[in-house]
């Protein structure tokens, strides 16, 4: 297929305006614009006003005061963290997990691609259902089945939402995001030619030694793309917190969505969580710029 | 052109005789409002033309739903659910029409729905600068509810008027995990109208208040540390596992289950512990007053009601007016009683009518007179012991409490749950208070 020149004896339209694939390119950016740029912009521009739904006589222009309160409030520092540690701790959960899970189904066994479509289900949930699932029917303390197990073997049940909190809601976030990133490290495995791997048995290498030396190396690819997918969509998990602790106790398990729902929708304060969410979406880029930037190094040719 | 002349005067004198409207009304799924909903068809025997539309949320995605939909003036409702809270403050925002004029417009109405039949506090909590702008759907205060059967096994009995210093020591007695039963459930789910609601009484009553009247907030007194570190202490020592996500609901079901000694909440909840479709305990459930603390007898119940209202944004007025006139009147009550088999189970607190009831008193006998005194007698000026700037009893009534409520709730689920100290919730609040009071321009 190769590009079909414009004809040279083609009359030219009046005023030298030529019909070039960039100019078709314009009308679908033109749409993106307006429905991804024009609500950033006015989300910028409230951000810079004192605009609380329940006052409306009361809407001055603040400059950067917004900012300055998000900044320096410690409770907000506290945010920032929680949504770090919910990001990393399933990171690295899901990683070990799916990985695990992933080296398990590499092998042929009867009944596979059954394992498989149920291991799979969870990532099919809705986070609210999800949530709500683990909160009344598995973690309640007095009637969930969790604490009927403990209290049948003679234990006292642990409340987790409460004693736990975070590690509660990383390991639902984990439950529901280790089938995407065991689909996608199985994925990476399948592509692994076998003669390498039989190359390394005749060489004689322990099954550690062909983990590290011949799967990892392999795997590099594929765990970066999970990594940069879950990263993304990890740090705007908000139903399963939204409907199991709402974000509490105290601040425990409050995240920048979270956060950012919390000023706009249960405090109408527009201004902050407009400058809130600004924030968020400077973060957001700074960290993607850089795991994009770490995996187009890698795969350009003579990363690896 | 002459024959479209014609046409548009016919459609609107169409328009003028009796056209169907359609009107949208936004509640809260409570089992008072849901019954409402059932009754529909009633509603429109009485006003067929009246096409009737629902939207029912929880209390908390309701208030969102309709404070956004209000404040930008979309218009999607022409009925409102608003509560005591909101009701002054969103009609000096210019957000709700006033009733008064409509009443005036419609004497027959007037006539039978009867506005001085509404109990005085709860007309009084409605009418801003002399005129009305909500009907009230039905009003509450809190109270102490009990086990007849738990005191008995643990040998103690209730006074009529507890102290909370006697409420910790029945709850120790009463409590026993091991076969799940504990001394006392009460709300930890944080949010202004959820654990806040309680609290604040206690607060109150241990001689606590927000702010003082210079807009100073008080939530690192001493008063507000005894009456944290008490609530906190008696919810870990003889309260369920997990009391964090507990708001009205979840200990209403553990209340109706047997599995609570006490439980103090909102006067709602009597009819409901009642009624033997909902609840396990309605022989051995026992009504008291609610507990008073050390500082001050004042405050230690709340005031709340909910009501009916006709936003601005609202392009029905008209039918709208029918229906908040009609889901609040006397009929009304007489009607669910009629549906529900019992009296116990109408909407109460509104009507000094429901109150001197002969059939009212026999059903709701138990607790219809305790409810009537803590209505009647909780006062939203007088909740504190110290004078204060601000009206309300387990709210401070102004448009940041509810960003300021939910914020302190989150801190004493904070101190319940262990995540922080008592100090350190203490602090938090304290601070969260006093940014409210200089933002909002109330600190001179």
């Amino acid at each position: 297929m190769t590009a079909v020149p414009i004809s040279a004896t083609a009359p030219k339209p009046k005023g030298g305006f030529k019909i070039t694939p960039s100019v078709m390119i314009w009308p679908a950016m033109l749409y993106l614009i307006l429905t991804t740029q024009v609500p950033f912009f006015m989300t910028i521009y409230y951000s810079f006003f004192r605009y609380n739904l329940v006052e409306p006589d009361r809407r001055p222009f603040i400059g950067f005061s917004n900012y300055v309160g998000l900044l320096t409030d410690s409770d907000n520092l506290k945010v920032l963290l929680n949504s770090m540690i919910l990001t990393a701790g399933t990171l690295i959960l899901t990683l070990i997990l799916g990985g695990g899970l992933a080296l398990l189904l590499n092998r042929s066994f009867p009944g596979r691609g059954f394992v498989r479509s149920v291991l799979m289900s969870s990532f099919l949930i809705m986070p609210l259902v999800t949530a709500v699932v683990f909160k009344n029917m598995l973690l309640n303390p007095v009637f969930g089945f969790f604490s009927w197990l403990v209290k049948s073997l003679g234990g006292t049940p642990i409340d987790f939402l409460s004693a736990y909190p975070m590690a509660t809601i990383i390991g639902m976030v984990t439950w529901e995001w280790t089938p995407f990133a065991m689909l996608i490290l199985l994925t990476g495995l399948q592509s692994l030619p076998d003669d390498q791997i039989e190359a390394a048995r005749l060489d004689g290498a322990s099954p550690l030694q062909e983990f590290r030396y011949v799967v990892l190396p392999h795997w590099t690819q594929a765990l970066e793309v999970v990594v940069l997918l879950e990263t993304i969509n990890v740090l705007q998990v908000f139903g399963e917190i939204y409907a199991s602790t709402s974000g509490g106790p105290g601040v425990a398990t409050t995240n920048l969505p979270y956060f950012i729902y919390q000023k706009a929708f249960a405090e109408y304060n527009i201004g902050v969580a407009s400058a809130a969410g600004v924030i968020t979406v400077v973060l957001t880029n700074i960290l993607a710029i850089f795991l994009l930037r770490m995996i187009s190094k890698n795969v350009s040719p003579g990363g690896h | 052109m002459k024959s479209l002349a014609a046409l548009l005067t016919a459609a609107l004198a169409l328009g003028n005789a009796q056209a169907a409207s359609t009107i949208t009304i936004a509640t809260v799924n409570n089992p008072d409002m849901v019954t409402m909903q059932k009754l529909t068809p009633e509603f429109n025997k009485l006003y067929p033309d009246i096409n009737v539309k629902w939207v029912v949320l929880p209390e908390n995605e309701l208030r969102q739903k309709i404070t956004l939909d209000v404040a930008s003036g979309a218009g999607s409702f022409d009925v409102a659910t608003v509560g005591a809270y909101e009701v002054p403050i969103w009609a000096k925002n210019g957000w709700l029409d006033p009733l008064t004029p409509a009443f005036a417009k419609n004497p027959d109405i007037a006539k039978s729905y009867n506005v001085n039949d509404i109990i005085p506090g709860v007309r009084n909590a409605l009418t801003i600068g002399g005129q009305l702008y909500a009907v009230p759907f039905y009003a509450e205060s809190s109270m102490t509810y009990y086990n007849k059967d738990l005191f008995k096994k643990a040998g103690v009995t209730m006074p009529v008027n507890p102290t909370w210093t006697q409420i910790e020591g029945f709850a120790s007695k009463v409590n026993d995990p091991k076969n799940g039963v504990y001394g006392i459930c009460l709300r930890g789910l944080p949010g202004w109208g959820e654990n806040m609601a309680v609290f604040s009484t206690v607060a109150n009553t241990f001689g606590g208040r927000w702010y003082d009247n210079d807009w100073k907030p008080q939530l690192d007194s001493p008063a507000w540390k005894n009456a944290m570190t008490f609530y906190v202490n008696l919810i870990k020592k003889y309260g369920p596992p997990g009391a964090t996500s507990n708001g009205f609901t979840e200990n209403l079901t553990l209340m109706s289950q047997g599995k609570c000694g006490m439980w103090v909440d909102a006067t709602v909840a009597a009819g409901l512990l009642s009624d033997p479709s909902s609840s396990k305990i309605v022989n051995s459930v026992g009504f008291a007053n609610a507990p008073t603390g050390p500082g001050t007898p004042r405050g230690n119940h709340w005031y709340w009601s909910w009501n009916l209202a006709i936003p601005k944004s609202s392009k029905q007025e008209d039918a709208a007016f029918k229906f908040i006139t009609w889901a609040t009147s006397k009929d009304y009550i007489a009607l669910v009683a009629k549906t529900k088999g019992t009296w116990a189970a109408v909407p109460p607190g509104t009507r000094t009518s429901t109150y001197s009831n002969p059939q009212y008193k026999k059903a709701a006998g138990a607790f219809s007179s305790l409810v009537q005194k803590a209505i009647s007698s909780a006062d939203v000026t007088k909740a504190t012991k110290d004078p204060v700037p601000y009206t309300g009893i387990q709210y401070v009534a102004i448009p940041e409490f509810q960003a300021l409520g939910t914020q302190v709730g989150q801190y004493l689920a904070g101190a319940i749950s262990g995540q922080t100290t008592i100090d350190q919730a203490l602090n938090q609040a304290q601070a969260a208070a006093q940014k409210v009071a200089k933002e909002g321009g109330y600190q001179k």
